[in-house]
């Protein structure tokens, strides 16, 4: 038996055929996310949402800047309202804005910012905040200190001061946007992260990968972060939510993207203007915005009970 | 005998699950007297504790039980919550195996007892408290007055097991049932914990069901016996009749896989190579005073002030080719520091470690990793020690991947799959994860991944002590084979002292930090001469009636004193002791009172 890998290797190319795949942990929590119907329809819809964001535009007969001067805010055809000053026809379904651009058109590309920083600026503080978590917990001592303190410093900067004094600055700039937004989310990733690998760093397995001459770095990447990744998964689809209201409220503030490109959160606060004469303008961004917090939020909270179903 | 205090009849649980039904307890029939005690021998999964928590309707809710549960009489299946509370905490009580968890850790002790016995039968205050101090005097609780004030996690385990017992007899019950109460405590306490019981059932009266694993702790304790596996009786009778004449085979499997502290070398398993026939002189392992201690804050403000807490203080050995050096001793005595160390995953404080005429003092980082290569560790609870995200292929390959990169991804798995076939696990289960097996067979991976090196010394910490009998005697068996094929070194450490004698050529006493006594076993199994060593051995249980029935059980140890004392490790040398916890004390030296032979200094007995 001094060489198996030899002896024994026809026997053994013969036996991979009958190869049983396991189930991971994480096939289960699938399953089990699949079996949730709260979760599955949200991700169904939230799916439908996306794709009608990234394709629609292309096929639409309107652009988003395109303004059409004798249809100013007037209704969709099928507003069961009688008080409108006058009715779009065409393809409006959603009516006018104020300037007299296609609102549907206008809420996809709202759809389109408001997902893009979320998910973005989420991945941003997702990488930030693992890598940085991780490496303070494993390693710990004086390190992590130093590390930590650093995030409370950085915790106790007023938010909206510091993405005005940004945007003052730089100009408005889109893609501050994301970095203004995924520069704060990843402090509180950070600490999650960090939390976790505390009481990861204490198994067994870590000192037995440490005894199986795994390096510190090598030992983060293949034991500890795959060990965090459930709770992070849960955190970060309970952060895009958390962003995208973020960027609605900067841009409801006037702070964010800039006409004539639009976010939900600038619909909205361009609605809300027009609340009595056209509501329209209001609804459809709201609904689509509430819609799409609701689930994201519901898909963190399946993903949860997939992930750990013992913490039921 | 007269009329039973509960009867048991075609008694079913069932638990309802994602994927199916499991028949936890099948139609089993059971009945214990006045003043008996039964002892309930199984293995896990066999039902044992799920019967009585049926029993007493204490299932969790996907649990329902069926049958007929009589009380002196009374039925107790599907009684309302009130009812049964009456019975329950009073007349029929339970202990558990972990007395942590089972207390309320923000009541005092005395408050938690006194509000069993004043739910239960209203007794004024004063009263209450008077008989909470008997029932603790019972137990054999020192200090018993100013324990009653102090909260469960002030108590070590052994003493939060004795407030167990006195809460579940302070109302006087006629039946206790204790799930596995010693399982997860030390010999020695183990034994007091054993002694107390006996008293209680000859002083009280009362009724004991005994389940178990340990077929010693059922020999010592047990008028009848009833042996369960998977949710039925298979074997019940007089203690006597199932221990000295199973008739079924079951019973007789457990029985042989039972390790005898009294009978190292049986028939039917694997025997330890001896010395003699391994031939090699070579010394692979020099420990030269090693000291490991801990800094303990003590309190401080800004900055704070430590203590050395001395896990290992001052060992030396040797271990030559092929030879396994057992380490015993009680929990918290440093034998698994002390391996620890040798194996450079927590750094020592003094002292020298010599690998093959190297000083490993001052190897840093990839030097260290590389001798990982030589030296590996088989860990005590097999799934907490794999990856749960990883399959066991990748677990097994692990340490193959980091320290012999150069091998190719095919040659990798070939290997893996060699050693999985070796240690007995299906090679087509490489692809599998560790929550799909059993324990004992995550610990066939874990062996396999120390194992894949072909290191040339393996440290066992306590590798078969969370398994079934059944299984630790395989576990130990592969061990031994493994080892007269590779001819690896190993240190093993474990509290189970029958183990051990199975194993192991040489065997190390470790009593706080220190070594008390150093043997080839045979000496120090039937020769020892350190008082801890002989308490040790004779706390032992061994699955034969006669004998632990004849056995003097007190053993004269107390508690295990705080290692931050430094008093401490001077229990067996008072005459030495300057009478200061934090002065620095005498030292005991080690004597060779034979060739090979060490003792510890120690006052005559």
């Amino acid at each position: 038996m001094s060489a198996p890998g030899v002896t024994d290797r026809n026997t053994i190319t013969i036996e991979r055929a009958f190869d049983i795949e396991g189930r991971s942990l994480w096939t289960d929590a699938r399953r089990r996310l699949v079996k949730n119907k709260a979760a599955l329809t949200s991700i169904i819809v939230l799916s439908i949402i996306a794709l009608m964001a990234i394709a629609v535009p292309f096929v639409w007969p309107y652009g988003y800047a395109d303004i059409d001067y004798g249809n100013i805010a007037c209704a969709p055809d099928w507003w069961p309202g009688v008080d409108v000053t006058c009715r779009a026809g065409g393809y409006h379904i959603f009516g006018m804005d104020q300037n007299g651009r296609d609102l549907f058109i206008r809420v996809l590309y709202g759809a389109r910012v408001s997902l893009a920083v979320g998910v973005v600026a989420t991945l941003v503080s997702l990488l930030i905040g693992v890598t940085y978590g991780a490496v303070a917990g494993f390693v710990g001592g004086r390190l992590d200190e130093l590390m930590m303190r650093f995030v409370d410093v950085l915790y106790s900067l007023p938010f909206i001061f510091f993405v005005i004094i940004l945007m003052v600055v730089f100009n408005q700039n889109f893609f501050l946007l994301f970095v203004a937004i995924g520069a704060v989310e990843w402090l509180t990733m950070a600490r999650i992260v960090r939390g976790q690998t505390l009481s990861i760093k204490q198994k067994e397995f870590i000192e037995a990968a440490r005894a199986a001459g795994v390096g510190t770095f090598a030992n983060i990447r293949h034991h500890v972060i795959p060990n965090v990744l459930g709770p992070v998964v849960v955190y970060v689809t309970l952060t895009i939510p958390t962003v995208i209201l973020a960027e609605s409220f900067l841009s409801f503030l006037g702070l964010g993207v800039q006409d004539p490109l639009t976010s939900w959160g600038v619909l909205i606060a361009d609605g809300k203007d027009h609340m009595e004469t056209a509501p329209w303008m209001l609804i459809f961004p709201a609904l689509f915005m509430a819609v799409t917090l609701f689930c994201f939020n519901f898909i963190g909270d399946g993903l949860r009970d997939a992930l750990d179903p013992k913490d039921r | 005998m007269s009329e039973p205090i509960l009867q048991i009849r075609d008694f079913n649980v069932l638990f309802e699950t994602h994927d199916h039904e499991v028949h936890a307890v099948k139609n089993l029939n059971f009945d214990i007297g006045e003043g008996e005690c039964v002892g309930i021998v199984g293995e896990s999964g066999s039902g044992k504790s799920q019967l009585f928590l049926g029993a007493l309707g204490l299932l969790t809710s996907n649990g329902r039980a069926t049958g007929s549960v009589k009380y002196r009489g009374k039925e107790l299946l599907g009684l309302p919550q009130r009812a049964l509370n009456k019975v329950r905490g009073s007349k029929i009580t339970m202990i558990f195996q972990d007395p942590l968890t089972a207390l309320t850790p923000h009541m005092t002790i005395g408050a938690q007892m006194m509000e069993a016995l004043r739910t239960h039968q209203h007794v004024p205050h004063a009263e209450a408290h008077k008989r909470c101090l008997e029932i603790l005097d019972l137990v054999r609780m020192p200090e018993a007055q100013n324990r009653m004030g102090q909260y469960p996690h002030e108590l070590s385990g052994g003493m939060r097991q004795r407030i167990m017992i006195a809460m579940a007899t302070v109302c006087g019950p006629d039946l206790l049932i204790a799930d596995e109460p010693t399982t997860a405590l030390d010999v020695t306490v183990q034994a007091q914990i054993l002694e107390i019981m006996r008293d209680l059932k000859k002083e009280l009266k009362t009724a004991i069901v005994l389940i178990s694993h340990d077929m010693g702790v059922i020999a010592g304790m047990a008028d009848k016996v009833q042996v369960m596996r998977l949710g039925e009786v298979v074997e019940s009778g007089s203690t006597d009749k199932v221990f000295y004449a199973p008739e079924h085979d079951y019973t007789k499997a457990l029985l042989d896989a039972m390790p005898r502290i009294d009978r190292p070398m049986r028939a039917g398993h694997a025997i330890l190579q001896p010395l003699s026939t391994i031939g090699a002189e070579q010394r692979l392992l020099d420990v030269e005073d090693l000291k490991v201690y801990f800094p303990i804050k003590t309190g401080g403000f800004l900055v704070s002030r430590t203590k050395p807490l001395r896990a290992v203080d001052g060992v030396s050995f040797s271990l030559r080719q092929g030879e396994t050096l057992g380490i015993v001793g009680e929990s918290g005595c440093g034998k698994s520091t002390l391996a620890r160390a040798v194996m450079k995953l927590i750094d020592k404080t003094d002292g020298a470690v010599v690998w093959c005429g190297r000083d490993l003092g001052d190897l840093q980082g990839p030097q260290v990793r590389a001798l990982r290569k030589e030296f590996q560790i088989v860990f005590q609870d097999p799934l907490a020690s794999l990856d749960p995200r990883m399959t066991i292929g990748q677990s097994i390959a692990e340490p193959l991947v980091s320290l012999h990169p150069e091998m190719s991804r095919a040659e990798v798995q070939d290997e893996v799959r060699a050693m999985m076939k070796r240690v007995g696990l299906e090679p087509g289960w490489i692809n599998r994860y560790p929550h799909e097996f059993s324990g004992g067979q995550n610990q066939r991976v874990g062996i396999a991944r120390a194992m894949i090196l072909k290191p040339k010394l393996i440290v066992c910490d306590e590798a078969v002590s969370a398994l079934d009998v059944s299984i630790q005697s395989q576990i130990v068996d592969l061990i031994l084979n493994l080892q007269a094929e590779f001819g690896m070194s190993m240190i093993f450490i474990s509290h189970d002292l029958s183990v051990v004698r199975q194993v192991a050529h040489r065997v190390m006493v470790l009593y706080l930090g220190r070594i008390v006594e150093l043997a080839d076993r045979n000496s120090i199994y039937e020769d020892p001469r350190h008082p801890y060593t002989r308490a040790l051995i004779a706390a032992v249980p061994v699955p034969d009636p006669k004998a632990e029935r004849g056995k003097n059980h007190t053993s004269g140890l107390g508690e295990l004193p705080s290692p931050l004392d430094s008093r401490a490790q001077l229990s067996f040398l008072k005459s030495r002791m300057i009478d200061n916890p934090d002065a620095e004390q005498y030292r005991p030296k080690l004597m060779e009172i034979a060739p090979g032979h060490y003792v510890a200094e120690h006052d005559p007995a």
